[in-house]
């Protein structure tokens, strides 16, 4: 018996999964830098989080939305491994499965699922940990290159926690040796949440992204440059370290934050003006937090705030249509 | 090598399988019996001349253009109608038709079945105007607008530039390429027949990279001919779409809800170019046209040269029959073409490939839910935004859909064929297409 | 320290003074008269706000009721309350109200999986606005039912639903409240508000089809064939473009059981007609 259907009667190959599936490669660089960094803390704290995610996504799509088992499309399992990259690797293990609650349940179930959620559930998963177990989430083990099965770190602090507890006063004398170098910063060989600390193994994902055709440069390059350009016109202007563009720019969770957590389908603007102005807003953000408030570290929220304006920018920015030039 | 012309906004670029580009066109043979709908073409139906019983020949005039807006039907055999009456289309649907038992094949007299090429023109503007609507011509590469209205430019408007469309962007198709490697300096001739109404100098023949011997064949013509040219074009879908070929070609846009015209631009097919020089020069009414039968579950596809009424089921046999992996059978390409009901529906002056598609190629997946990934945006060629029309139809505000200029939409499917929920995008947007011109 | 308690109390109790007499202000320049009586009717009317009566909903029509005199209100109807809440409304107004029949939504059509086997396998989105752009659906009839439910996605009360065995929309009597969703939501019209008939009695022809005879039989046995043989029975049934109407004129309970005994195909349904009931 033929068929009947509407046309197009071709279609790509490239379904939810294949493209989620891409963006789970992209970030294992990462994760292999983890475990050399951190060892077998890190593994554990990325294989608890993923479980966790996946098994609050399996629940929530069969006994609440009751909808097709959305677990095999490898949604979960991003939210998995982004949340625990954004962890210490001395995450108690209930304490991850709580944040795994808040990303899947709270931030993407209560809003109706896969490509429903306004806010990162990631995001919201590393930040309500953030601020209910403060002690644990800023205590940073020191990266033991290659000792894989040493579980009790130094705990010290992160290169943006060292700048933030800076007088204006001290001298860039004071600091040397206190920070790490360039070299150490790109290659992940500092303190910090697991998947974080390594510029190399990040760029090494995005480039994979790129290449797949999976994201478009536009988020990540206008949110890294607004950051750049903000701390660099402030270093030039006062000579401050605090201000030191490099540093901004390798340490903490730009990188992470800029090629994964802002590039996040569900929660970025649909267009590339809107995800310009998106990117330029997280920039911004980002720098405001860091500089200005009482944290050391302003990703997560300035990624949080902007998902709050997507909405809006969708509404009011279209892309060109054809025919509208005269 | 300079970057080859493209259109700006969005575009993808489908597997393409032309499979057929080598193969040379062959003629079809003539059915036992043909269909020849009434109305293949834009505009109001023609009015029926003969009655059951009438012998016709060959170029026959059939049915009467009714009205601006609508085109003569010729009979392409020679034999008896044997009835003039509802028979159903390739939709299932009945449609006007009328049928006729193939008798011998005997041409009417003012056919010039020479084979020679005429190269001098001449006739003035009006006279050919009047040939080509005697012809029965109407846009072949599928829109089916009579091409005596499309190439009479009302007088407040300039028309600068003629574009010869000759990117066949459609997965599959190989119909144009192949008139254009086999009849290339006909259809020259046919842009400067073309370029005479319009009173201009100046032809873009428009090829994208992948037809090399297209490309080859036309250039090798043009040389001889001053003002019509060669532009090579990027390959990418749909470059073939008029406002799409008119930006890639001449960088200006076609203001929405205007006619080409009003970028100074006309565009033809090269299978209406040849049709037109046929019919100016050689006296030769619409009858036949050239048909790929391809698909990957067809055994031996190729290009046929059909007398139009032919039906489907004639072509798809000669091509090796209704293979037991076809899924669907589809009249046009596999991106804008639609999946026939009928398989005896006939080969219109429309139909420019008919395609047996297996169910791996062809298979709608299963919808899921949005992903927001916006590949549906950037896809666009038109920048709209689909998923946001997508969800205004099912939530019934179509109200708010005409800020979303979805009547500007040109159906091309690309939406559709890259949404990795597997949306049925497209759908949606025809379905407010419709809504919106209902109201 | 006082002094900062007072103070604070102070400057909260102004500001709260301020906002209430801004809020009290704004209130009373934007207030909105309301007539009474469209609150009253509102409160009678079942607030489904499905759209049956023509209206844009509930509060719609308990305005367009208000304003209207006793020649317009005759025009009125909610189809869902029925008798019994036009009646109310009627009160209300000091207006009386003619009797009308309840009336209930009705499939002209009979092409079940048996009657029109499907031809061809539809591939595509569930939905049969869509499908009815494609083609003439799996059956091959053109005015048929397409199967893809799109009344039952309409129907605000849950009264339709798709018979797994027959492929076609069942409506649940005692559900279904005429409120004509699902005529305006099938695209090939193919529901009809018909007088509900005494003890639910009633006949009606369930095809569309307006194509000859032989061509509509080819696709589906229970199509009309415009025999004519049905139009001998009583004489209000009229044959038009090959199809033939039953008005709700003819009395189901005096020739429904006839009449869908002699047509030949099995296009005439009626409904509790005895033992020679079609259904």
């Amino acid at each position: 018996m033929l068929k009947i259907s509407t046309a197009p009667h071709f279609q790509t190959t490239r379904d939810t999964r294949s493209i989620m599936l891409d963006v789970v490669i992209a970030l294992m660089p990462a994760a292999l830098a983890a475990v050399l960094f951190f060892g077998i803390n890190a593994l554990l704290v990325i294989f608890t989080s993923v479980a966790g995610c996946v098994l609050f996504e399996y629940l929530a799509c069969r006994y609440w939305l009751k909808t097709r088992n959305t677990t095999t499309d490898f949604s979960a399992v991003i939210t998995g491994l982004l949340l625990a990259y954004n962890l210490p690797s001395s995450m108690p293990v209930w304490m991850t499965l709580v944040g795994c609650f808040m990303a899947i349940i709270v931030a993407k179930t209560c809003y109706g699922g896969l490509g429903k959620n306004i806010f990162n559930p990631a995001l919201v998963g590393r930040v309500f940990l953030f601020i209910s177990f403060p002690v644990q989430m800023t205590s940073w083990p020191q990266p033991h290159l290659a000792r894989f099965w040493e579980t009790d770190a130094q705990t010290g602090a992160t290169t943006l926690g060292i700048l933030k507890h800076l007088d204006a006063e001290t001298s860039a004398t004071a600091l040397q040796g206190k920070l790490p170098g360039y070299w150490d910063m790109f290659a992940g060989n500092i303190g910090g949440c697991l998947g974080e600390v390594s510029a190399l193994a990040l760029l090494i994902g995005l480039f994979y992204l790129l290449w797949r055709r999976v994201i478009t440069w536009h988020i990540p390059f206008y949110y890294v440059s607004t950051v750049f350009l903000i701390t660099a016109v402030l270093w030039l202007s006062t000579g401050d370290p605090r201000y030191d563009p490099l540093t901004h720019l390798f340490s903490g969770g730009l990188l992470l934050g800029a090629f994964f957590m802002a590039t996040d389908y569900a929660t970025s603007p649909m267009n590339k003006k809107g995800q310009v102005i998106f990117a330029v807003g997280c920039g911004i953000l980002t720098v405001a937090i860091r500089l200005w408030s009482a944290y050391p570290e302003g990703v997560s929220f300035a990624i949080l705030i902007m998902n709050a304006f997507v909405p809006l920018i969708d509404k009011y920015v279209a892309p060109r249509f054809y025919g509208s030039r005269r | 090598m300079s970057k080859l012309k493209t259109f700006p906004m969005g575009g993808i670029h489908p597997d393409k399988y032309k499979i057929t580009s080598e193969s040379p066109i062959m003629d079809a043979g003539l059915p036992e019996i043909v269909y020849i709908p009434v109305k293949q073409h834009i505009g109001s139906p023609a009015k029926i001349l003969v009655a059951k019983g009438d012998k016709v020949k060959v170029g026959t005039l059939l049915a009467d253009a009714d009205g601006i807006v609508s085109a003569d039907v010729h009979s392409s055999v020679s034999g008896e109608v044997l009835k003039v009456e509802a028979v159903e289309g390739e939709f299932g649907y009945v449609e006007d038709m009328i049928t006729i038992r193939v008798e011998g094949d005997e041409f009417e007299p003012s056919v010039d079945l020479s084979s020679d090429i005429a190269r001098e023109i001449p006739f003035t503007a009006e006279e050919i105007i009047a040939k080509i609507r005697q012809a029965g011509i109407v846009g072949m590469g599928g829109a089916g607008y009579p091409t005596p209205v499309k190439t009479s430019i009302p007088s407040n408007k300039k028309v600068d530039t003629l574009i010869i469309n000759g990117i066949e962007c459609e997965p599959f198709l190989t119909a144009d390429d192949r008139l254009m490697v086999e009849k290339a300096e006909q259809i020259v001739i046919g842009a400067k027949i073309i370029n005479k109404i319009l009173g201009i100098q100046n032809a873009v023949i428009a090829i994208d990279e992948n037809k090399p011997h297209a490309v080859e064949a036309v250039s090798k013509v043009t040389k001889t001919y001053v003002g019509v040219n060669v532009q090579v074009c990027a390959t990418k879908y749909p470059q073939g779409g008029e406002k799409q070929l008119i930006t890639a070609i001449t960088g200006r846009e076609v203001p929405s809800g205007k006619l080409p015209a009003d970028a100074g631009c006309l565009v033809q097919n090269v299978g209406t170019a040849f049709a037109i020089y046929e019919a100016v020069m050689k006296n030769k009414p619409l009858f036949e046209r050239i048909v790929t039968v391809s698909g990957d579950a067809c055994l031996h596809p190729a290009n046929y040269r059909v007398r139009i009424g032919t039906p489907a089921s004639f072509l798809i046999d000669k091509a090796g029959g209704l293979t037991p992996e076809t899924a669907k059978v589809i009249f046009g390409g596999p991106m804008m073409g639609t999946a026939a009901f009928n398989i005896n529906a006939p080969v219109t002056k429309l139909t420019s490939g008919i395609l047996l598609l297996s169910e791996k190629t062809s298979r709608k997946a299963p919808e899921n839910s949005c992903i927001r990934c916006a590949k549906c945006t950037e896809v666009c060629p038109v920048g709209l935004q689909p998923y946001l029309i997508a969800r205004k139809v099912r939530g019934g505000n179509f109200d708010e859909l005409r800020d979303c200029h979805v009547l500007d939409c040109i159906e091309c499917g690309c939406c559709a064929y890259t949404c990795p929920a597997r949306l049925p995008l497209l759908d949606y947007c025809k379905l407010a297409k419709s809504e919106l011109k209902k109201k | 320290m006082e002094n900062i308690i007072l103070l604070s109390i102070l400057v909260l109790g102004v500001t709260a003074l301020a906002a209430a007499i801004v809020l009290y202000l704004v209130s009373r320049k934007f207030a909105v008269e309301e007539d009474d009586k469209i609150t009253q009717i509102d409160e009678i009317l079942p607030q489904a706000n499905c759209g049956g009566c023509g209206k844009a909903g509930c509060h719609d029509f308990a305005t367009a009721c208000a304003g209207a005199d006793e020649a317009g209100f005759a025009g009125l109807f909610c189809p869902v309350g029925g008798m019994k809440v036009m009646e109310q409304i009627a009160s209300v107004l000091g207006f009386s109200v003619a009797a009308k029949e309840p009336t209930i939504a009705v499939l002209r059509c009979n092409g079940t999986c048996e009657n029109a086997p499907a031809k061809i396998e539809y591939d595509g989105v569930s939905s049969c606005r869509i499908a009815d752009r494609v083609s003439c659906g799996q059956t091959g009839c053109p005015s048929g039912c397409l199967r893809l439910g799109d009344c039952v996605k309409a129907c605000p009360f849950g009264a339709l639903h798709i018979d797994k065995t027959t492929g076609i929309p069942v409506v649940d009597e005692n559900k279904c409240t005429s409120c004509g969703a699902c005529v305006r939501a099938c695209p090939r019209q193919l529901f009809e508000i018909r007088a509900i008939g005494k003890d639910g009695c009633r006949v009606y022809v369930a095809c569309r089809n307006t194509q000859k005879g032989a061509v509509a039989r080819k696709n589906c046995k229970a199509a009309c064939i415009a025999c004519l043989k049905c139009t001998k029975i009583h004489s209000d049934i009229k044959v038009e473009n090959n199809l033939s109407y039953i008005p709700d004129t003819v009395s189901a309970e005096k020739f429904g059981a006839e009449l869908a005994q002699t047509c030949p195909t099995g296009a005439i349904i009626c409904t509790r007609c005895g033992e020679n009931s079609h259904v």
